[in-house]
């Protein structure tokens, strides 16, 4: 499917996110216009009391977005999902460069100007009015345009909390591995910067035009920077695997993966074998990529993930049938389905425990009968994915009260916990369902395919490392459901090492 | 009577005195060119005027009241200033440079405009050719008449000129002392021009102020500085003596 097949399929979805991207840039540059110019102005009539704004401007500008996500999402007020606190970075991030050229603009004011000024009886107000800001004017404008670029690119990453816009389409294309998927995101997101570069720097030049012949360097520069950074953080994203030599381990991106590639690596290495661990590599599409690909030898799947999300085969609900059908496909493709580990991990819809209890909801089927009145929150991949939403909602009759929102795996159970949606699909070994009470609804129509947990290797590996081989298979049977609640939630809830989880694990 | 008086003006700058007690009187409608080196306190002297600048010891006397009794701000809108450098402001057009002052002053926008007119006829740049002009399409003879326009324009009792004439080209310098004169001859101001050329002093001013080391060593008419005996007012006539006694026997 080419992106322009994909912007028509997706003509409504698109045109929503844009408008919600265009949103997020426009109110946190505009907040950041009214906040930063004044303290711009003060930092530079007033150093000593500027240099401390400064400073913190500077300082905030050094946490990498993600982190300040992190940082912003348990506050009160701010905190929380989407918007609100997705504006809060965009602001942080746009702060600096409009205190810096407001400064800048009216540190350069000449001081002749601002004698004149004085001299024929202006007020500190009227000279800062009439003659600093107009003057600066070109330079804030400078700032400003600045500001809201690197908004457009940082407002991708706000799709992480849930808040939408064109970064979903980035999101969901790294985690299914579609690249049509990420350039319908990154092309208009790109396209957005230049656009609001250019007419910004129109503007500059205006601006400029109007003052003496002073110089204006390249806008050329900067629009090669903001091309040279959009592609350079593209293909960082998508490409960032690598090399070669010992048993390269792969893991999904959440925590159960995580232990389960510790698991595997641990096996191995307590049998001499050199192993590299390649873990949090991202979401399904991502891995099995990667090892077709030869960047990695082993991980964790699960039997109806690669049914139906890899192979693309209608969801059965028999897992012998799912395992033998999987087992085949993968041989022709080099890899060896290993006997399953011993746990099913099926999708859990979830819901709040003392919602479960009010309403006497047991299964999906009851829940559905409530759900015009609830939001729901699902994963990028659960959304798009076959045996996901859409099979799930014609089931069972869903019809909630807008949109599911799109957030990331690692955020959707406090969301439901903190009442930011109603229902989410959650992994049914997760740790957090029992620290955060939440309640797993039956599956009684058997909507969700078997999900047996099975190592896939390359087979050639296999061949070639007898230790491997060997390794692998002692692990089958081993794992049960109650033993990977337990290791998820010394993770997640405990806070314990996934490594140290694992030593104990096999320690028993 | 005096429009300005300095009595006993002392002012320090760090280590250094840059008046070391000043007594001066200066006369309406008077042009007192004050005279010296560079670092001598010409501009020191204007900026005491207009309170940009605060005596350490003694009193600026401005309109009979003392400096310190002006709000700053309204003393400084009753003082036409033309600066060293112009400093016209680069945002704003011929026009509105001239304007500002009226602005201030918070006069009708009717009155501003025909004032305006009214201000760049007498420094020779019709309106309607040059009003609509920003500062960087002007000459720099040019743009010291809308300088002199814009002391002007709020038709203040005195102005205040430091070293107006001193990055122009002999030519233009000497077709803008024309002017002055004109100027001069019609507004009938009270002038303190400060200024390093004696040349120029003995051309344009009815008095004359000679400083040296932050005080003043002599105050006279052009005829009687020229004709000094003292050794530090020939040391600023210097290479002028000739000139200047030329320009008696011209019998301007």
């Amino acid at each position: 499917m080419s992106v322009l097949e994909f912007w028509a399929s997706h003509r409504a979805e698109f045109g929503a996110l844009l408008v919600q991207h265009l949103f997020l840039v426009g109110v946190s540059t505009g907040v950041a216009v009214a906040l930063g110019v004044p303290l711009g102005i003060l930092a530079a009539r007033r150093p000593r009391l500027g240099a401390p704004v400064v400073w913190l401007v500077n300082a905030a500008q050094t946490i990498p977005s993600l982190a300040m996500f992190g940082f912003l999402l348990p506050l009160p007020l701010i905190g929380g999902l989407g918007a609100r606190v997705a504006i809060t970075v965009l602001i942080v991030y746009a702060l600096l460069p409009i205190v810096r050229t407001t400064i800048a603009g009216i540190r350069s004011v000449d001081p002749a100007l601002v004698e004149a000024g004085t001299a024929l009886g202006m007020t500190p107000r009227q000279l800062l009015r009439q003659v600093q800001l107009p003057l600066a004017l070109p330079s804030i404008v400078a700032g400003i345009r600045v500001a809201a670029v690197i908004g457009v690119g940082t407002a991708t990453i706000a799709a992480a909390v849930g808040a939408g816009g064109l970064g979903e389409y980035i999101f969901r294309g790294l985690s299914m591995v579609d690249p049509t998927v990420i350039l319908a995101g990154a092309i208009p997101s790109a396209v957005l910067a230049l656009t609001l570069d250019g007419g910004l720097t129109l503007a500059e030049r205006a601006a400029r035009a109007r003052l003496s012949g002073g110089s204006r360097r390249g806008p050329w520069i900067s629009r090669l920077a903001v091309a040279a950074v959009l592609v350079a953080g593209v293909s960082m994203a998508v490409v960032n695997l690598g090399s070669e030599t010992p048993i390269r381990v792969g893991s999904k991106n959440f925590t159960e993966q995580v232990i389960l590639g510790e698991l595997l690596a641990q096996t191995l290495e307590a049998r001499g074998v050199r192993v590299e661990r390649r873990l949090n590599l991202g979401g399904t599409f991502i891995c099995d990529r990667a090892i077709r690909g030869g960047d990695i030898d082993v991980y964790v799947e699960y039997t109806g993930t690669a049914h139906t999300a890899i192979f693309r085969q209608p969801p059965d609900t028999d897992s012998r049938r799912v395992f033998d059908a999987v087992r085949r496909r993968y041989a022709e493709a080099g890899l060896t389905v290993l006997d399953p580990l011993g746990f099913e991990n099926t999708f859990a819809i979830l819901v709040r425990g003392a919602d479960a209890e009010r309403l006497n909801l047991k299964t999906i089927a009851d829940a559905a009968a409530h759900s015009a009145a609830w939001q729901a929150g699902f994963g990028y991949e659960f959304l798009q994915r076959a045996d996901g939403y859409p099979g799930l909602a014609a089931v069972y009759g869903l019809a909630f009260r807008a949109p599911p929102r799109a957030m990331d795996l690692s955020l959707i159970y406090r969301a439901l916990a903190d009442g930011q949606v109603d229902l989410v699909a959650g992994d049914a070994t997760s740790g957090l369902i029992d620290g955060y009470e939440l309640v797993m609804l039956e599956d009684n129509l058997r909507y969700f395919p078997p999900y047996d947990a099975v190592a896939i290797a390359r087979s050639a590996t296999l061949l070639a490392h007898p230790a491997v081989r060997d390794g692998l298979a002692a692990l089958s049977g081993q794992v049960s459901v109650s033993d990977m609640r337990e290791m998820n939630r010394a993770v997640d809830s405990d806070r314990r090492d996934p490594a140290d989880v694992v030593r104990a694990f096999l320690a028993r | 009577m005096s429009e300005i008086a300095f009595r006993g003006v002392r002012l320090t700058r760090g280590d250094t005195a840059v008046l070391r007690g000043l007594d001066l009187e200066v006369q309406q409608s008077e042009t007192l060119a004050l005279v010296g080196r560079s670092g001598a306190g010409k501009s020191t002297i204007l900026k005491l005027i207009n309170r940009l600048l605060v005596p350490d010891a003694g009193e600026v006397v401005v309109h009979g009241r003392t400096a310190d009794d002006w709000d700053p701000f309204d003393l400084r809108r009753r003082i036409g200033y033309v600066l060293q450098d112009v400093g016209l402001f680069p945002h704003l057009t011929v026009r509105d440079n001239v304007a500002v002052v009226p602005r201030l002053l918070g006069w009708d926008d009717a009155r501003i405009r025909s004032r305006v007119d009214e201000v760049l006829g007498l420094v020779g740049l019709p309106a309607d050719q040059f009003a609509a002009r920003s500062p960087d399409q002007l000459s720099g003879g040019q743009r010291q008449r809308v300088g002199v326009a814009r002391a002007l324009a709020a038709d203040p009792p005195i102005l205040l000129m430091d070293e107006p004439f001193g990055a122009l080209d002999p030519i233009t310098r000497s077709e803008l002392h024309g002017e002055f004169r004109n100027i001069q001859a019609a507004v009938g101001k009270t002038i303190v021009l400060v200024t390093h050329d004696m040349a120029e002093a003995l051309s344009l001013a009815t008095r004359i102020g000679v400083l040296s080391d932050g005080v003043l060593v002599a105050l006279d008419s052009p005829a009687a500085i020229a004709m000094s005996a003292d050794a530090r007012v020939r040391a600023m006539l210097g290479p002028l003596v000739e000139a200047a006694s030329a320009l008696q026997g011209g019998g301007r």
